[in-house]
C-alpha cells in the first residue's frame, strides 16, 4: 500500500471591519440602521457596567468579578443574534451578552457581591447561570442540544462560551467530539482573549490556531477578529442558522484581549506588557464600531455623549437598585439542597437558627 | 411473581419507565447494541430506538455532562458508568455542577438524573473494577446514593431514582447481580429513597449494612439467632445519603449494641457516619462500642487475593458475638 495523502484541511480568517475602521464591502453584512444601534448600546452599556463593577470592587461594595472589558464585540453580538427560544450556556466572561438576554445589572452585582439571588431567572429565558469550573459548561449545552434535537424544536440554537484556557481542558475536547457525533444544534464560541490569568496563548497550546481544534471532531470552525462587531455578527449568524436548520454544530474561535485583569484578583502587570496592552488597545471594538456607524452617517459626536449619559443614569439607577435591596435570609442555603425536604437539612436548619439568634455572645 | 435475578429486576424497572415516560433517556458506552456489558440494559435498543438508548463516544464526563444538559432541558437521562472505577471522571461535573445548580439558581435550575455504576469486588475482575467508593459521592450535599441490595428493592428503587427531583448515584452491587433470584412484581413498585428498611426485628443487637454485604450479613444473623439464641434487628441502608438516621437510632436505642459491616475500607466510611450519628442522638442508650466491620485502609488489593479482605461472616459473626458479650 503506498503512503499516501488521505486528507487534507484548511481554516479561515475573517475579519470585516478592520482596526482603522475601513470596511471590506464584499463581505459587509446588511443591518439595518436600527440593530446596528442597538449592538452598540449593548456594547457600550456592557463596557461602563465593567468599568462600575471595578470600581465597586476597590471601594470593597462587591467582591471579586471578572471583567470583560474588550470583549464586548465577540458576546454581545452573538447575544443580539440569538431568539428567545435559543439557549445560553455561558462561562463568566459573557457580561454583555447576559445583559441582551435579559440579565439585570443589579442582579450581575449581586451575583458578585456573593449571593445566589443573582442567578435567579425563570427558565424561560434559557440562560443558564455563570459557570466558573472552566470548560464544564460546553457539556451541558451538548446535552442540551441533544435535547433540542431529541424534541424536534425547531429554530433553536445552544450557544456556549469558552476562553483559550478552556481549550485545554478535557470537557472541552468532549464536548466538541459529542456534539460531532450527535450533530447537535450548538454554537461553540471561543474567546480566546490571549491570557488565561498569567498564561499566554501560545503556551496554552502549539497549535497555530484554536479554530483548528475543530476539523478534528468533523465541525465547522472558523477563526474571527473578535473585536469585529461586523465580522462577529456574519460568523454567528452563519453558526445560528446552521444550528437552527439542522446542520449541526459550529466552532468560532473570536480573537480578542482581555484589557483589564482576570479578575479583579490579580495583577496583569506581573505577567504581560504594558506595550502589548497599548497595542490591543488600538483594536478595541467599541471606537471601530463608532467610527463604522459615524462612517454611515448614523452616529456623532453630540448622539455618542448623550448615550454615554443616559448609560450612565442607567447604571446609577442599577447600582441603587442593588444597594436599596432589602437583607437577604440568611438560611436560604437550607431551601435548595434537594427538591424534597429532608429531615437531616430541616434539623441542621433549626441549629444554625439557633446559632444565628445566639450570635456572638461567648466569642 | 415471576422470580428474577438483579440484572432482570433493573432492567425491568427501566423498561417500565421507560414506557411511561418518554424524557427518559439511557446513555453510556456500549448500552445500546451490546445491552450493558453486565446486560442491564438488555432489550431497551430494540424497544426505544437509538435516540433514547445512546451509544456514546467513551468519555465519562462527556457521558455525565452532556446528561446535565439534558436534565437541565427536561429530560430525565439515566447514564451508566460501565464501572464505578472509571467513574471519578465524573466527580468535577457531580461536584461543580449536578449538585449545585439547584443550590446556584435558588430552585430555577434542576438537574434531574441517574447515574446507574456497578461497584464492589467479588468478581475476580482486573484493577478498578472492584472498588467501593460510596463514601466519595456520598460527602457531596445535594447528590444522592442509593444502594440497593436485592433484585425486589433495586427494581423499586431504579423506579425511585428515574422519578427523583435530583442527582441520584446508583450504585450496584455487581457481585449480587445474578448471586440469586427473588419474587419481583410485575406491577409497578416504588421504594422511598433516603429510608433504610428493618429487614429483621429483634431486640438484642442492630447489625447494620447495605449492597453486597447484606448477604454475608443475614448468613451471619441467621446464624446468630441458631447459635446464641440472640435476636437480631437487621437494617438495610439502601440509601447512604441522605441518611435515615430515624431507623438507625430508634433501633439502637432498643437494642442498645450495634455492628456495622461495611464493604468499603474502614478510614471515613459510612460507617464511621452511623456511629457519629449514634453518638449524636442515643449515646447514653449504648451497652457497648459500636463495632465495624469492614475492608481495611489499603488499596484494594487485585482480585487474586481480595476475599481475605472483604467483611466474611467469620468476621461478621466475632463482632456480633463480642458486642453482645462487652
Amino acid at each position: 500500500m503506498p503512503k499516501k495523502e488521505i486528507g487534507k484541511f484548511s481554516v479561515s480568517y475573517m475579519q470585516i471591519l478592520d482596526e482603522t475602521g475601513k470596511v471590506d464591502t464584499k463581505l459587509e453584512p446588511k443591518i439595518n440602521n436600527k440593530d446596528l444601534l442597538a449592538m452598540y448600546r449593548w456594547m457600550v452599556l456592557s463596557r461602563e457596567a465593567d468599568q462600575r463593577m471595578i470600581n465597586m470592587q476597590r471601594q470593597g461594595r462587591i467582591g471579586t468579578m471578572g471583567p470583560s472589558t474588550g470583549q464586548e464585540a465577540a458576546h454581545v453580538i452573538p447575544a443580539y443574534l440569538m431568539n428567545e427560544k435559543d439557549w445560553f450556556v455561558g462561562a463568566f466572561r459573557e457580561a454583555g451578552a447576559r445583559l441582551v438576554r435579559g440579565e439585570t445589572i443589579a442582579q450581575a452585582l449581586l451575583f458578585y457581591n456573593g449571593f445566589e439571588e443573582g442567578n435567579k431567572k425563570p427558565k424561560e429565558y434559557r440562560t443558564l447561570p455563570v459557570s466558573i469550573i472552566v470548560g464544564a459548561q460546553t457539556l451541558h449545552a451538548v446535552g442540551i442540544g441533544y435535547a433540542v434535537k431529541y424534541r424536534g424544536e425547531k429554530d433553536t440554537a445552544v450557544v456556549t462560551f469558552m476562553g483559550d484556557g478552556a481549550t485545554s481542558e478535557g470537557d472541552f475536547h468532549e464536548a466538541l467530539n459529542f456534539a460531532g457525533v450527535w450533530q447537535a444544534p450548538v454554537v461553540f464560541i471561543c474567546q480566546n482573549n490571549q491570557w488565561a490569568i498569567s498564561l499566554p496563548r501560545h503556551k496554552q497550546t502549539k497549535a497555530e490556531t484554536i479554530a483548528q481544534k475543530a476539523i478534528a471532531y468533523g465541525i465547522p470552525g472558523i477563526q474571527v477578529d473578535g473585536n469585529d462587531p461586523l465580522a462577529m455578527y456574519v460568523a454567528s449568524k452563519e453558526a445560528l442558522d446552521r444550528a437552527r436548520s439542522g446542520g449541526g454544530p459550529t466552532f468560532i474561535e473570536a480573537v480578542t484581549y482581555r484589557l483589564m485583569m482576570h479578575t479583579t484578583a490579580d495583577d496583569p502587570k506581573k505577567y504581560r506588557t504594558e506595550e502589548e496592552v497599548d497595542e490591543w488597545k488600538q483594536k478595541d471594538p467599541l471606537p471601530r464600531f463608532q467610527k463604522y456607524l459615524e462612517g454611515k452617517g448614523i452616529w456623532d459626536a453630540k448622539k455618542e455623549e448623550a448615550l454615554v449619559n443616559e448609560i450612565k443614569s442607567e447604571v446609577d439607577a442599577a447600582v441603587k437598585e442593588f444597594e436599596d435591596l432589602k437583607e437577604l435570609p440568611a438560611e436560604a442555603c437550607f431551601d435548595h439542597v434537594f427538591g424534597t425536604k429532608h429531615v437531616d437539612i430541616e434539623e441542621q436548619r433549626m441549629e444554625f437558627l439557633d446559632d444565628q439568634k445566639r450570635g456572638t455572645d461567648n466569642a | 411473581m415471576p422470580k428474577m435475578n438483579m440484572v432482570q429486576a433493573i432492567n425491568l424497572g427501566l423498561f417500565q419507565e421507560m414506557s411511561k415516560d418518554d424524557s427518559v433517556v439511557v446513555l453510556g458506552e456500549d448500552v445500546g447494541v451490546d445491552e450493558g456489558v453486565f446486560r442491564v440494559t438488555a432489550g431497551l435498543l430494540e424497544k426505544y430506538g437509538e435516540d433514547r438508548v445512546i451509544d456514546t463516544p467513551l468519555a465519562e464526563s462527556g457521558i455525565f455532562g452532556t446528561s446535565i444538559g439534558m436534565a437541565l432541558a427536561g429530560l430525565k437521562p439515566v447514564c451508566e458508568m460501565q464501572f464505578s472505577g472509571f467513574s471519578y471522571l465524573i466527580t468535577h461535573q457531580l461536584e461543580g455542577h449536578a449538585s449545585r445548580f439547584r443550590s446556584r439558581s435558588q430552585g430555577d435550575w434542576t438537574v434531574p438524573l441517574v447515574v446507574r455504576m456497578p461497584y464492589g469486588g467479588g468478581v475476580r475482575a482486573m484493577e478498578h473494577h472492584s472498588e467501593s467508593r460510596e463514601a466519595l459521592y456520598a460527602t457531596i450535599p445535594g447528590v444522592k446514593v442509593v444502594i440497593p441490595s436485592t433484585p425486589r428493592n433495586a427494581r423499586a428503587l431504579i423506579v425511585a431514582a428515574v422519578r427523583d427531583p435530583d442527582p441520584v448515584i446508583f450504585m450496584e452491587p455487581k457481585r449480587s447481580y445474578r448471586a440469586f433470584r427473588e419474587e419481583v412484581p410485575e406491577e409497578e413498585e416504588v421504594m422511598e429513597i433516603g429510608k433504610a428498611q428493618v429487614v429483621h426485628e429483634g431486640d438484642d443487637i442492630t447489625v447494620i449494612s447495605w449492597g453486597a454485604m447484606m448477604r454475608p450479613t443475614i448468613q451471619t444473623v441467621d446464624k446468630i439467632g441458631e447459635k446464641l439464641g440472640k435476636k437480631v434487628e437487621l437494617i438495610d441502608l439502601l440509601t447512604v445519603s441522605p441518611m435515615d438516621s430515624i431507623t438507625i437510632t430508634e433501633s439502637v436505642k432498643k437494642t442498645g449494641r450495634c455492628v456495622i459491616v461495611q464493604e468499603a475500607p474502614k478510614n471515613m466510611g459510612v460507617a464511621s457516619e452511623i456511629i457519629a450519628r449514634i453518638n449524636d442522638k442515643v449515646l447514653m442508650y449504648l451497652e457497648a462500642p459500636v463495632k465495624r466491620v469492614t475492608n481495611y485502609d489499603v488499596v484494594t488489593p487485585y482480585f487474586g487475593r481480595e476475599t481475605n479482605y472483604f467483611p466474611t461472616p467469620d468476621r461478621i459473626y466475632r463482632a456480633i458475638e463480642e458486642t453482645l458479650n462487652f
